[in-house]
């Protein structure tokens, strides 16, 4: 039951400026993801929110209360680590019960508190083991588990699916989208550079870039109507192609963007190119198209299709409202 | 094949005489102390004679023969008063090491500040002065707090020459401790100190155990300190006590009781390693982090 609101938050470490100036919203049971290449804050952001670094400018508040001064500790909120950060020592029923031991908590209500969060992951077979004991996606969970013991108002995820294999984390994050909805009042923070997590998981997305927020939106307002070519290279995967020139100006435009599910092969009249690479995953099937562009032009089909390697090929858009404009700056045109 | 035997044969070979260079001084002190009168002089290299006559010379040098009753009232006087002198200070000065270089690494690897750097280059530094350099200087401090011919004195100068490499061990130690597992017991609500205690000092025992270790066998073996603070025979420790012992006669040297003592005096050294080394289990922090 908490919203955060942040206002001209800045964070420099030293001379390097990280965090340049950000003002953003999270709402009251919200699950939000910050999202971006590396090095353009996001973790920062998240360990600004979570106390573990000071704000060198601006104000950041929980509901209406400024927590700029407070400690990680007193701002109630609890934080899941790319690394799990277990401690390797503690049982995993220790670990999770850490936390409400230091809270002076009564020894009942500790193992009651645990017992509920262990039940809620299905690790409650291995309390008593020790965390080396354990394999990384149930140490994931019992990252999870210790965090949500804490009864945090707001639940921090700093990348927590980047150390799992990839079958683990699809079903991991399907569990943290299940959490989501179990703890629908708890406001939910989630940093991630994966798109796809990012795109699944969130209802609301912030982009952010150097420092700065780009785009904050739903994850259909982002891929539908992103505010910048950087949003829209970004969010999508395959990501969007672009083209420049007299590809361009034939929709006034400096830029265009089109999605690589957006494109289509023609017989008809097209932008003439030569297929120089083919993926097929079965379900999907991408065309790489060589359109003298610089990076090749992608088009995901439903089949592969009978184009050879080398063949010249016309692409359209399947239609002229999926194609983006954008001008000199990378801001949309109307 | 037949080189194969030879590296073989070479590397055993090898083994053998690092073993027998490292093991035969002592060896030779053992079988040396078991013998008694005159046979001493002669050159045996297996155990030739049992006697336990050089033990009881030496429990019994330097002071008077002991009765239970001056045990019990802990009226201990002699070679057993030395060597509880140096159970007492060996034990204090790890002790006293072990709590401020743990604190101290704790600020070093892990609390940012301005000259942190700097001052661990000097601490680094510091602990390459010859002890005969300070010698002067501390004997100077150690009578203006009175401390002279004290316990304390060889606690406080022994524990100044352990600090600086207890605190870089440390610090390098505790520098490889994944710091998310601090930033993670600091979201749990945890002080520096509940930290220090709950989560780094159960993953720094290796480190503890080793540094501690070595701290206890500099002190238990120190010498010039302690030949230089102390001034009667209650105080000192056994490496003084031992350069102390007198047959007979001041011509004669006691080589019996010399080897007794210093067999006694490793023993205690031999046991902690044997007691320890369990614990000196690498990758303890195995599992608390991605991997």
């Amino acid at each position: 039951m908490t919203s955060i609101t942040m206002k001209s938050i800045r964070k420099s470490f030293g001379p390097v400026d990280v965090i340049k100036g950000v003002d953003l919203e999270v709402k009251t049971g919200e699950f939000m993801v910050f999202v971006g290449p590396s090095g353009c804050g996001k973790s920062t952001l998240l360990r600004l929110i979570a106390g573990l670094e000071d704000i060198t400018s601006g104000v950041m508040s929980f509901d209406d209360k400024v927590v700029n001064a407070l400690t990680p500790s007193n701002r109630g909120i609890a934080m899941v680590f790319q690394s799990f950060a277990l401690y390797p020592h503690m049982t995993v029923y220790d670990n999770m019960a850490f936390g409400l031991k230091l809270n002076k908590r009564k020894p009942e209500q500790i193992r009651a508190a645990v017992e509920k969060a262990a039940e809620l992951l299905q690790i409650k077979d291995y309390l008593d083991r020790l965390p080396k004991q354990l394999s990384g996606g149930q140490r994931q969970r019992v990252a999870i588990g210790r965090a949500i013991v804490r009864d945090p108002k707001v639940f921090l995820f700093d990348e927590p699916l980047s150390n799992l294999d990839a079958a683990l984390r699809v079903a991991t994050r399907i569990e943290i989208a299940k959490l989501h909805h179990d703890m629908n009042k708890t406001t939910m923070i989630y940093v991630t550079h994966d798109q796809v997590e990012a795109m699944t998981l969130a209802d609301r997305i912030c982009v952010l870039r150097d420092g700065l927020v780009m785009q904050v939106g739903t994850p259909m307002q982002l891929y539908e109507k992103p505010a910048s070519t950087f949003v829209a290279g970004f969010i999508g995967s395959p990501k969007m192609n672009f083209f420049t020139g007299a590809y361009a100006a034939r929709y006034r435009a400096d830029t265009v963007g089109v999605r690589p599910e957006h494109l289509r092969i023609t017989n008809g009249p097209g932008w003439e190119g030569s297929v120089i690479h083919k993926e097929n995953l079965g379900s999907d099937a991408f065309t790489f198209v060589d359109m003298g562009q610089g990076e090749p032009i992608v088009i995901r089909q439903d089949n592969i299709g009978e184009t050879a390697l080398g063949a010249k090929i016309s692409i359209a858009p399947i239609s002229d409202d999926k194609v983006h404009r954008f001008d000199k700056t990378g801001i949309p045109t109307a | 094949m037949g080189s194969s035997i030879l590296k073989k044969g070479g590397f055993y070979l090898f083994i053998a005489i690092i073993v027998f260079y490292a093991v035969f001084p002592f060896y030779y002190a053992i079988i040396t102390s078991f013998k008694s009168g005159t046979q001493i002089f002669e050159v045996t290299y297996l155990p030739h004679g049992f006697s336990l006559q050089n033990y009881y010379d030496v429990f019994t040098s330097g002071g008077r023969a002991m009765t239970w009753a001056d045990v019990l009232s802990l009226d201990i006087t002699g070679f057993p008063r030395n060597f509880i002198n140096s159970v007492i200070i060996s034990t204090l000065v790890v002790c006293l090491a072990l709590l401020m270089a743990v604190t101290a690494a704790y600020a070093l690897s892990r609390v940012r500040f301005r000259g942190r750097g700097l001052l661990l280059m000097m601490i680094l530094s510091v602990s390459m002065f010859p002890q005969v350099a300070v010698l002067a200087g501390l004997f100077e401090i150690i009578r203006f707090f009175h401390l002279f011919n004290t316990m304390y004195a060889l606690i406080f100068s022994y524990t100044i020459f352990t600090l600086p490499f207890t605190v870089w061990v440390l610090t390098t130690f505790m520098r490889e401790l994944p710091i998310e597992i601090e930033e993670a017991a600091i979201i749990d609500g945890a002080s520096p100190w509940v930290i220090i205690t709950k989560v780094f000092l159960p993953l720094l025992w290796p480190a503890l155990v080793t540094t501690g270790l070595l701290a206890f066998i500099g002190a238990w073996n120190e010498f010039l300190y302690a030949l230089t603070f102390t001034l009667d025979n209650a105080h000192r420790t056994v490496p003084v006590a031992i350069s102390q012992l007198t047959g007979s006669s001041d011509k004669e040297i006691p080589w019996g009781p010399i080897m007794a003592a210093s067999v006694i005096v490793t023993l205690p050294l031999i046991a902690l390693v044997l007691i320890f080394q369990r614990k000196i289990i690498a990758g303890l922090t195995a599992g608390g982090v991605k991997g």
